[in-house]
């Protein structure tokens, strides 16, 4: 069986102070930590477990800069036979539209079965390359899927609903899952392997290879801001001690014990 | 003036709160170009929520037969495709929900129609239409203008607009469907209902919540004891479960459960929206994280900004000196 699994390389801005630059259009990234999108490690684990399972080719993919060849060998460390980079810098600002005709561009030429992406990027939280890509290949889509079982030539897929609810999907391949988190315990690379992936050659893929006037983008960035607050939390200060007894006050005063 | 479109979401014969907020949404949008609101039912049986939504929309088009039982994406698709084709509304509004995540991108890269997901609010700007967008974990905003074209289709976020009342001569209209039978290459099979496990926290009246700040499930330990001790139960946010530490029916949010205690203390827990929308009708919310700027502060009622390992023990000291006093 050969797999794809699209990655992304993401700022990690949960515990961060993410400032906007001067452009207002992006974020000041020279202190914060870049890694692989969450949700991606969930998709790329469940490709190397499927194509363990029925051997076969992974190729890992990602449109980024010249840094997100870190993520793809961490990828190629954990088990993926092949990586292709799509110059991020060649074809200007990206929306998940033009992303999705990116990977489009190359994977059409690439023999697939089966293609994982993540559910949702944690910078731009668009929630939408992985089901856009599979229409562009004209392929069925599940998103959302925190279950996978082959039998014969039937996927079992299961969605993730609200409350928790999962919708059950038979589908056929080739076929295109995005994973949501929580589908399977996403490994680790080993020291030897991280190694040994560093001198692994890296495709890449730019404007000579695809051509940019066929690529659209369905919106632009105005700008970025902070978001209004309406009423912010009382933040409670003092030593520890002054805290605990404010806190001891408020459950006491509103009767909550 | 073409019209303002909205997705009417129900499952399992129930109209979905998303509906009146995209209903509501699509009245703004409407008002705001002079047009009219149209209401899209897709379902099997279709008056119970034909029902629900009269007086709400200027025009309700129904499509009823049993394909449109249980969501599918691939049979909305088809459908949506020959309304919108015909119809050519200015805005389709569907939900950022697990229904239209899986329905929308498909719909507009296949008809070539500008589309924008997960929007908290949509605005037309001369012949444009800007939406604004949370990013970065929701630590910024954005405003995102999309391509000018004649059709947008639009993700609303849940939340985001309040149902409002109002009384519309609504006009009904029925359409023959035009897909009748499930594709093979994708079918809908049956809905697994979550599994239900020894404590149920949505009846607990005070909780105890932890995130990804707890670092490491040799960590649980204290904090389950921090919630007994006071009289409460342990949930979490999503890492917690995605990483095993916890079961699914402890986790609060989109897709776990949603809460109503009268105590909700989060622990290195950062906010995200799909944990907010689980424990936001809390009566007291009290947050402890150490980033100052973390979404979660402009949800609670109280803030503390440290390190929660060494707030936790200081907590269960002064509200166990409280029960005391008042025991
Ligand atoms: C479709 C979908 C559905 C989802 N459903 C849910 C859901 O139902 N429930 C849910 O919770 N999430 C859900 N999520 C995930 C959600 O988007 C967030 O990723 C998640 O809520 C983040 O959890 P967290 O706050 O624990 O972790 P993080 O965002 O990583 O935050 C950890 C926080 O801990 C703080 N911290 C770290 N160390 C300490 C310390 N020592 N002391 C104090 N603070 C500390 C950090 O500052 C940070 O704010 C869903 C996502 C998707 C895409
Ligand atoms: N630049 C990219 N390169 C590779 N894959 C991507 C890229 N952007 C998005 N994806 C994939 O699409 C998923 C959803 O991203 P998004 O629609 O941006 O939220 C991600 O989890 C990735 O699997």
């Amino acid at each position: 069986m050969d797999i794809i699994a699209c990655i992304k390389r993401v700022p990690q801005t949960a515990e961060a102070d993410v400032k906007i630059d001067s452009s207002g259009k992006d974020i000041v990234k020279d202190r914060l930590q870049f890694d692989m999108n969450e949700s991606d490690t969930y998709a790329l684990e469940e490709a190397i477990l499927l194509k363990e399972k029925f051997s076969g080719s992974l190729t890992v993919i990602s449109v980024g800069t010249f840094d997100a060849e870190d993520t793809l060998r961490i990828a190629l460390a954990k088990g993926a036979d092949n990586a292709i980079r799509i110059k991020a810098e060649d074809f200007g600002e990206l929306d998940g539209y033009k992303t999705a005709q990116l990977l489009k561009a190359v994977i059409k030429d690439l023999k697939h079965d089966a293609i994982f992406t993540g559910c949702i990027a944690t910078d731009d939280y668009y929630s939408q390359v992985g089901v856009t890509l599979a229409e562009l290949l004209g392929m069925p889509h599940a998103s959302l899927v925190t279950k996978i079982e082959i039998d014969g030539n039937t996927v079992h897929a299961y969605r993730e609903l609200e409350g928790g609810l999962l919708e059950h999907l038979a589908m056929s391949l080739p076929a295109l899952f995005t994973i949501q988190t929580g589908i399977n315990e996403p490994r680790y690379a080993s020291l030897i392997a991280i190694r040994r992936a560093a001198k692994k050659e890296i495709k890449v893929i730019g404007k000579e290879e695809i051509n940019a006037e066929d690529i659209v983008s369905f919106s632009s960035l105005e700008k970025l801001f902070t978001p209004p607050v309406g009423e912010r939390a009382e933040i409670l200060s003092g030593t520890l001690d002054e805290i605990g007894t404010r806190v001891q006050g408020i459950v006491k005063e509103k009767g909550l014990l | 003036m073409a019209e303002i479109f909205a997705l009417v979401e129900h499952r399992q014969g129930a109209v979905r709160d998303i509906t009146y907020e995209l209903l509501t949404c699509g009245r703004k949008l409407a008002t705001a170009q002079n047009t009219k609101l149209t209401a899209l039912v897709f379902a099997s049986p279709a008056d119970k929520i034909v029902e629900s939504i009269q007086e709400r929309a200027d025009r309700i088009i129904v499509m009823e037969h049993g394909v449109f039982e249980n969501f599918n994406a691939e049979i909305y698709q088809l459908a949506l495709r020959d309304i919108l084709e015909k119809e050519k509304p200015h805005v389709t509004l569907i939900g950022h929900t697990a229904f239209g995540y899986d329905l929308c991108p498909a719909l507009g890269a296949e008809m070539g129609i500008p589309f924008a997901t997960d929007c908290l609010d949509i605005e037309f700007t001369g012949s444009r239409l800007r939406v604004t967008r949370s990013v970065y974990d929701g630590k910024l905003d954005a405003h995102v203008l999309l391509k000018e074209h004649t059709s947008y289709l639009v993700t609303l976020r849940s939340g985001c607009f309040t149902p409002e009342e109002v009384s519309l001569a609504t006009e009904v209209v029925k359409q023959e469907s035009p897909v009748t039978e499930q594709p093979e290459y994708r079918k809908f099979v049956d809905y697994i209902e979550a599994a239900v496990g020894e404590v149920d926290i949505t009846k607990a009246d005070i909780i105890v919540s932890v995130g990804r700040g707890i670092k490491e499930q040799a960590n649980l330990p204290v904090m389950e004891e921090f919630a007994t001790a006071i009289g409460g139960v342990l949930s979490c946010s999503r890492p917690v479960v995605d990483a095993g530490w916890l079961p699914k029916d402890r986790q609060v949010g989109s897709s776990g459960k949603t809460v109503k205690p009268k105590l909700y203390i989060a622990l290195g827990i950062s906010g995200a929206f799909q944990h907010i929308v689980g424990m936001k009708g809390a009566d007291t919310i009290i947050a402890v994280n150490k980033d100052p700027n973390a979404p979660i502060f402009n949800e609670a009622d109280y803030g503390i900004v440290e390190d929660l390992f060494k707030v936790v023990p200081v907590l269960k000291e002064k509200i166990l000196d409280a029960k005391k006093l008042k025991g």
